[in-house]
């Protein structure tokens, strides 16, 4: 193989689709944090309508692939009169998909807080605001923090599947390459790049730990 | 008997469908210093808990300062914000700082600043010997540091009164000995207490009166030294008896 053709032609046209990739990670991830933050507080605090509304639509996309709900956005919408272009609807595909993880991180991450963290602030006349506010949200973010990281770099690799309805993202220009060189080889270096994505992110998420993690909290680094 | 800082008369109390407090009258005055006796699951804890309502009684009447506690919002916090309670697990914020556990109750409730509320909580770690670990999170304290902490967290807000329940049973008994030492030290400061223990020799030397709980009900109360040493009730004998043979065994 050329090496310097691989060098030269192939990297930096598949490097084109890094931010691409990127925009498509941080835009999904963003709203999948919103969207998850109203989904957890409906679970959490909600009235019983309210949390079975959020719990349906949490099961309905962890239980279906995501690649069939990107198609429905895709294409089923249009029906409807609702025409997004490929990576707005890729986005909303892959950020509604995510809340649906991120609000059962947030929410199991409030129900971890011991009681008696409730009854404390209770007994020190805290109004409940204020016992959420400063007391068990900030627990809370602590211990949902890898988890939510986790979802972050799972999202880098989902993003790759924007590519079937033709957003112009990492693995959509590899696929060009691979098709126009007939070099195979190119979809490791594809994997390469995906790895010197997703390798950083992991360390950040430990250096997030590690910076936020409550001193004295003996607990081991996942 | 009308002008006592807490009267609690007929209350009734439980988890579920299980009653545990089964018709408790207690009186403090001012500045008294009273401590709760009974085996473990005769309801001296729910009854402590009762109190600021942390957890809500079934039926009686609870008033401290002559104010009826009910579960108006309002009220409740004022009332709250007028006892101190001690967990037996000292509970602490574990995120934030030891002054910041102490100090974050006076901005929250007495709506102090910053700077003022932290004046004081300072001035009260001093006082019982904690000013050093003002800056350090609690999991980084020993149990029994933990506990003298909460315990200034509970007594910063100046309440009138000051609920404490089992303060020293989470502790390893060579650890016991510091919150002792500190139950003293608060002890003389005239501040009315409610104390649910088993530390006989504190009850001996700093208790006014002694009350003891057994199944839900009041079974004995009088002068701690004369119910200590010369308990009318033979459940009350008993007890004592047993806690003594621990104690020394």
């Amino acid at each position: 193989m050329d090496i310097s053709r691989f060098l030269f032609q192939v990297l930096p046209y598949l490097m084109e689709g890094i931010p691409v990739t990127m925009q498509l990670t941080l835009l999904s991830f963003a709203l999948g944090l919103a969207l998850g933050s109203v989904l957890a507080a409906a679970r959490v605090f909600g009235s019983k309508p309210l949390s079975i509304i959020s719990r349906s639509y949490i099961e309905f996309f962890r239980g279906t692939p995501l690649l069939v709900q990107i198609f429905f956005i895709y294409f089923s919408l249009p029906a409807v009169g609702i025409r997004l272009d490929a990576f707005t609807a890729s986005v909303i595909a892959i950020g509604f998909n995510s809340a649906a993880y991120q609000a059962e991180i947030l929410r199991s991450a409030i129900k971890g807080i011991p009681e008696e963290q409730y009854l404390a602030a209770e007994s020190l006349g805290m109004t409940t605001v204020q016992t959420y506010r400063f007391i068990i949200f900030p627990q809370a973010i602590r211990v949902a923090t890898p988890a939510l990281v986790n979802e972050f770099v799972a999202l880098i690799k989902y993003t790759s599947l924007a590519s079937i309805i033709g957003v112009a993202e990492l693995f959509r220009r590899t696929e060009y390459m691979v098709s126009y060189t007939f070099m195979p080889e190119i979809y490791l270096l594809a994997a390469a790049i995906y790895l010197a994505i997703c390798l950083p992110s992991s360390q950040f998420s430990k250096m997030l730990e590690t910076r936020y993690a409550i001193p004295g909290y003996k607990r081991a680094l996942v | 008997m009308s002008g006592d800082l807490l009267q609690i008369s007929g209350l009734r109390a439980g988890y579920e469908k299980v009653e545990v407090l089964r018709g408790i009258d207690i009186n403090v005055k001012r500045g008294e210093k009273v401590v709760i006796l009974g085996p473990s699951g005769s309801g001296k804890s729910t009854l402590l808990k009762c109190i600021p309502y942390l957890v809500k009684p079934w039926s009686g009447e609870i008033r401290i300062n002559g104010l009826v506690v009910n579960p108006d919002p309002a009220i409740l916090r004022r009332i709250r914000a007028s006892i101190g309670f001690v967990f037996q697990q000292y509970n602490l914020f574990p995120h934030m700082t030891v002054l910041r556990n102490v100090a974050l109750p006076l901005e929250l409730s007495k709506g102090m600043s910053r700077r003022e509320a932290e004046r004081i909580a300072q001035s009260v770690l001093d006082m019982l010997g904690l000013g050093e670990l003002a800056g350090k999170y609690p999991l980084e304290l020993s149990g029994g540091q933990q506990q003298r902490a909460a315990i200034a967290r509970a007594l910063a807000i100046d309440p009138k009164l000051l609920l404490l329940d089992e303060p020293t049973s989470a502790l390893d008994p060579e650890l016991r000995y510091e919150v002792v030492e500190t139950l003293y030290q608060v002890a003389k400061q005239g501040r009315a207490m409610l104390i649910v223990t088993h530390e006989l020799d504190f009850a001996e030397a700093a208790a006014d009166r002694v009350v003891f709980i057994d199944e839900g009900l009041i079974v004995e109360e009088g002068d701690a030294r004369e119910v200590l040493e010369r308990p009318k009730k033979e459940r009350t004998e008993r007890f004592l008896r047993r806690l003594r043979s621990r104690h020394s065994g």
